[in-house]
């Protein structure tokens, strides 16, 4: 009851309403994602409350918001990881396909074309980028036990099918000369691009990053954008939490904040730097700056907040 | 005569015996929330009690003779529980030193604690068989054993009304130790939280021995109960020890009252099943409540309280 | 093993005299003389005694301190505090040689420095002929008695590690109940193949090659059913369950009687025999004959396993293991993926148990608690994760369990094997000769990065808030 009215009222007020939740895939728009009222709590603590989110296809879609917003929160609703009290999910691979997310476990949702980065980057530490691909590849794969042990040779043509793609997926993320190193004693910011890498290997229809910036030098943040855009370029939606509003700005299309479990803007980048609820969620305060400090200090205020995440 | 007839009869029989349980089951319980690992080799530490208690009893009663009454009795049965607890202590205590303080050191992974666990337990099992030979050893009890009182028809005997007494007696000195006292105070932080506790102050450490101690005390005390009542053999753990982690789990494991509560229920369970099946089949009736709670209602009867429930 | 715990606080020489060796010999004789250096003294003594003690004579009930009295008053125990002593000398001196000793610990310990994976495949098939040819030789120079061991103890074992070694090196779960399915398959044998052995039997009775299938398939649908439900808990419920109903089979097995011939077993199994396309032989009651199937079998499990390790589903089980979020997160089916390693390992078990029971008589007593107990301990000494780790750590622990059956009875063994299990995991839990892969594992997670079994409960679930 209250849910929905709060639902209803967080939406920006650009975005046409969501109150009366059509069939997914609404006429004139294609959805990838329609999340409605998304509400998760652990024990007391509310960490979403009534988020809904809609991402086009092919889009990339980035969600900001200070520390503690529920971004993460999000993420793990969208992957399985955590399960919703209340709110439906609707994924939408490929037009004119949908499936209800909500409930499944996360290798299913995995299958269903979502794959994710995580934000203290969760690679399988002592197995070698390649074979960190390799698991991502080959969980579309159909051999089983038997044909395995046996050493039949259709399972041998799909390993070798396997190391090809990992390969190349490991040359688009510029990790091709560390091909049979231990991803543990990869550097920070390859391990965060062979995390991006192991998940396309899924062949993910979207894409979840989750601050694929932090902890990276500026001329990384700039190859990364790049490689966030040829992904996009390939037809893979993206969705994207991320602190650093110069990258945000120079890749999303759309930008959805969140503040305490909640949307409190949606829109353009620009839109959203100007929206004085993202200004008031960022510094705190209601008035007493012009505008355009605000939508600095709006830009800036993430990287001084993101000091006490990891 | 039908089950209804023996109602009562078998009751009794199951409070005694859940009252042990409950007892051994503690132990489980209290290390499981503090350290968050079953201890495989806890059924030894009630061995080593069991034997202890045992011998201490047999010490002062010497061989045949009249049984002892009065006062006699109830020394010689203190003396066996109090020389069974520091027995039972002390095997913990070297168990928790051996076995367990090496690996935290090293911050092994969790199926190396397991695995020292059993190699602890198969050390100490044999290492009693070889010490005290293979067989049972038994004592005269060491008071009359006749009838106190009728419930219900049912007969009462002294045996059953110290055994019953003294576990409750144990487990309500538990009770109150975890729920008001320091130490109490302090396991119950580090279950909840080890790296707050630590930041707190509570010396973590020590808090782990003595849970270890605690444990091993009330098992060893537990195990004299049980040798006055069956006999002690190196291998007399292994039964009740599963029993008594089955109680543990019953009740949700990490749970001290819901060890307790899982125990009697575990008992009376047994007895009334023992009754209808099968008695060579008794034991098996634990296992079978073990798997359909883990299917049902993993988390036990009251929930995982005194860790936070995994 | 207390060592650790003062050997980090060297005390620092007394100021004023900084000469080398001065300073050297307060700290070593701070080391000594201090409460922890005494205190430290005290438990190599008490370790000393209980070493003493369980190498020594047995005691009886009626004298509860007997074995240890007898221990003490036997001129064998001044070895023991003088090795107790020895070892308080060498470990207070540690940190004086410290870069000579961390040397050597990481000598026994074999830190991998995390870097490039070494490629070369065919040195290690050298290896493994030289290996292969000891092993189809060896028998010719043992006793009958040694040979008969040798199938009992060492070729049918190697089969129940190497299958044990999927649910724990593979799978980092822990089964305690494994020789369960080792009986299903012992007694599925003895049921299927003749009307003697069991009070009921197969209405059609089957060779023994054809009792295998079935046998493998019972004993897998055996892990489903208890793995199924288990399994989507935490891991070490598994150990727990798996423990429950190893002792429940064997109480079925004993008490029985009109299943499984109660504590009696079976007699009259019939051999291993092919009589088939004008081909015909008996296996007979040699051992050798025996030996060579095994042999056959172990090496081609070894190398089917071999595969499934490097093989899509081995680096499943690799993900699972060290990050299981993670591994959900790429698409790997995590549940499913155990049940299977829970389905492989006991399929093997109950393989191995129709060779077992075509082999020889057997009753209850040998699928006892302790069987499951000794299968682990082979696992871990030869190298959780490491097929010829763990076979040639068979060999070599029921070798020695052989050749020292005079001086060491069989009751005695296991004090031994609990010991070398507790040693293992403190001092070298990679084993014998380790798995590459597993060992990383270990030594990344010790230094908290990812994990090395599939346990569950020690990470938070799911990612972060």
């Amino acid at each position: 009851m209250s849910r929905h009215r709060r639902g209803d009222a967080v939406v920006a007020p650009r975005q046409a309403p969501t109150g009366a939740p059509s069939a997914p895939g609404a006429p004139g728009e294609d959805l990838v994602v329609d999340a409605r009222d998304l509400t998760l709590r652990f024990g007391g603590v509310t960490s979403l409350d009534g988020v809904s989110l809609r991402q086009r296809r092919g889009e990339i879609l980035a969600v900001i918001g200070p520390n503690g917003a529920g971004k993460t929160s999000l993420f793990n609703c969208l992957t399985g990881a955590y399960r919703p009290q209340h709110g439906r999910v609707f994924f939408s691979p490929e037009p004119g396909t949908t499936h209800q997310l909500v409930g499944r476990r996360p290798h299913a949702i995995t299958k269903l074309g979502i794959a994710r980065t995580f934000q203290n980057i969760r690679l399988f530490p002592a197995l070698s980028a390649l074979e960190n691909v390799q698991v991502g590849i080959e969980m579309r794969q159909r051999y089983g036990s038997l044909s395995t042990m046996l050493g039949l040779p259709h399972m041998r043509r799909a390993e070798r099918e396997g190391v090809g793609r990992a390969v190349e997926l490991l040359r688009m993320v510029g990790l091709e000369h560390r091909i049979h190193e231990v991803s543990a004693s990869l550097p920070y910011g390859e391990q965060r691009r062979l995390e991006i890498a192991r998940a396309l290997g899924t062949e993910p229809r979207l894409l979840l990053l989750d601050e694929p910036a932090a902890g990276t030098n500026p001329a990384e943040k700039r190859e990364l954008a790049e490689l966030i855009q040829t992904i996009a370029a390939n037809g893979i939606s993206v969705l994207l939490i991320e602190h650093d509003m110069r990258l945000v700005m120079s890749v999303a299309a759309s930008v959805v904040v969140l503040n305490f479990g909640r949307v409190i803007a949606h829109g353009t980048p620009a839109e959203v730097q100007r929206d004085p609820a993202v200004i008031e969620a960022y510094l705190g305060t209601e008035n007493g700056e012009s505008t355009a400090d605000a939508a600095g200090a709006a830009a800036d205020a993430p990287a001084l907040g993101r000091k006490d995440l990891d | 005569m039908g089950f209804l007839d023996q109602f009562w009869q078998l009751t009794v029989d199951g409070l005694m015996s859940g009252s042990l349980y409950a007892v051994i089951a503690l132990g489980y319980t209290l290390v499981y929330g503090v350290l968050q690992l079953i201890n495989f080799a806890h059924s030894e530490v009630f061995m080593f009690g069991a034997f202890g208690g045992i011998f201490a009893a047999r010490a002062v009663m010497g061989d045949g003779g009249d049984v002892p009454s009065g006062l006699a009795s109830v020394g010689i049965v203190a003396l066996g529980l109090g020389v069974g607890a520091i027995c039972g202590a002390t095997a913990a205590f070297c168990l928790e030193r051996v076995a367990y303080r090496p690996l935290r050191k090293r911050n092994a992974p969790r199926l190396a604690y397991l695995i020292s666990a059993i190699g602890a337990s198969l050390f100490a099992v044999n290492l009693a068989g070889k010490m005290w030979e293979r067989q049972n050893v038994t004592i005269e009890t060491p008071f009359t054993n006749g009838e106190v009182f009728k419930l219900f028809g049912a007969t009462v005997n002294t045996k059953t009304v110290v055994i019953f007494a003294t576990a409750m007696a144990m487990l309500i000195m538990l009770d109150t130790l975890v729920a008001r006292t320091r130490l109490g105070q302090s396991i119950r932080a580090v279950a909840q939280d080890r790296d707050t506790a630590v930041l707190m102050g509570v010396n973590v450490e020590r808090v782990i021995v003595m849970t270890f101690v605690i444990g091993g005390l009330l098992a060893g005390a537990g195990g004299f109960l049980y040798a006055m009542t069956f006999s002690a053999a190196y291998n007399m753990g292994f039964i009740p020890g599963v029993k008594a982690f089955t109680a543990a789990v019953l009740g949700g494991i990490g749970n001290v009252r819901g060890a307790m509560l899982g125990g009697i229920v575990l008992g009376l369970v047994e007895s009334y099943g023992g009754y209808l099946f099968d008695a060579s089949y008794k034991d098996v009736i634990a296992f079978l409540v073990l798997v359909a709670i883990l299917m049902i209602r993993p988390s036990g009867l009251l929930g995982e309280k005194l860790g936070r429930a995994a | 093993m207390t060592a650790t715990t003062t050997a980090t606080t060297p005390p620092a020489p007394p100021a004023g005299q900084p000469g080398p060796a001065r300073g050297a010999r307060a700290t070593l004789a701070a080391a000594l003389l201090s409460l922890n250096g005494l205190r430290r003294l005290g438990t190599y003594l008490l370790l000393g005694l209980v070493a003493a003690v369980a190498t020594g004579p047995d005691g009886t009930a009626d004298e509860p301190l007997g074995a240890v009295r007898d221990s003490i008053l036997d001129p064998r125990i001044v070895v023991f505090l003088l090795l107790a002593v020895a070892l308080w000398l060498v470990v207070a001196a540690a940190p004086l040689a410290r870069p000579l000793v961390t040397t050597l610990i990481a000598r026994v310990r074999e830190p991998v420095v995390a870097s490039g994976l070494p490629q070369h495949r065919y040195a290690p098939i050298v290896t493994n002929l030289v290996l292969l040819a000891i092993a189809i030789l060896a028998p010719l120079f043992l006793s009958g008695a040694a040979r008969q061991a040798l199938v009992n103890d060492i070729g049918i074992y190697a089969l129940l590690a190497l299958g044990l070694n999927v649910v724990i090196g593979y799978a980092g779960l822990l089964d305690l109940g494994y020789i369960a399915f080792f009986a299903i398959g012992a007694y599925a044998t003895a049921y299927f193949t003749t009307d003697k052995a069991l009070p009921v039997h197969s209405p059609f009775l089957l060779n023994p090659f054809l009792v295998m299938p079935i046998a493998l398939i019972l004993a897998a649908i055996a892990g489903v059913i208890l793995g199924g439900p288990t399994l989507r808990l935490r891991g070490d419920y598994l150990a727990i369950v798996t423990l429950g109903f190893g002792e429940i089979i064997h109480l079925i097995a004993n008490n029985a009687d009109n299943l499984t011939n109660g504590p009696r077993g079976a007699f009259g199994v019939p051999h291993l025999s092919i009589n088939m396309l004008g081909l015909e032989y008996d296996w007979g009651n040699d051992p050798m004959p025996y030996y060579y199937v095994l042999l056959v079998i172990v090496v081609a499990v070894m190398i089917a396993f071999g595969r499934l390790e490097r093989s899509r589903i081995g680096r499943s089980w690799a993900a699972i293991r060290e990050d299981e979020i993670a591994a959900e997160a790429t698409g790997v089916p995590t549940l499913k993926m155990k049940l299977l390693a829970f389905a492989i390992g006991a399929s093997v078990s109950g393989f191995a148990g129709v060779l077992f029971a075509s082999k020889q008589f057997f009753n209850p007593q040998s699928f006892s608690l302790q069987a499951s107990f000794l299968v682990v301990t082979l696992v871990i000494f030869g190298g959780m994760g490491s097929r010829l780790g763990v076979v040639v750590g068979v060999a070599v622990l029921q070798g020695l369990a052989y050749y020292l059956r005079d001086p060491v009875p069989p009751t005695d063994r296991y004090i031994y094997f609990g010991a070398v299990v507790i040693l293992m995991m403190i001092f070298r839990p990679q084993g014998l000769i380790p798995s590459r892969r597993r060992k990383r594992e270990i030594q990344l997670s010790e230094q908290g990065v990812g994990g090395a079994d599939s346990l569950g409960g020690a990470r938070p679930e799911g990612a972060q808030a």
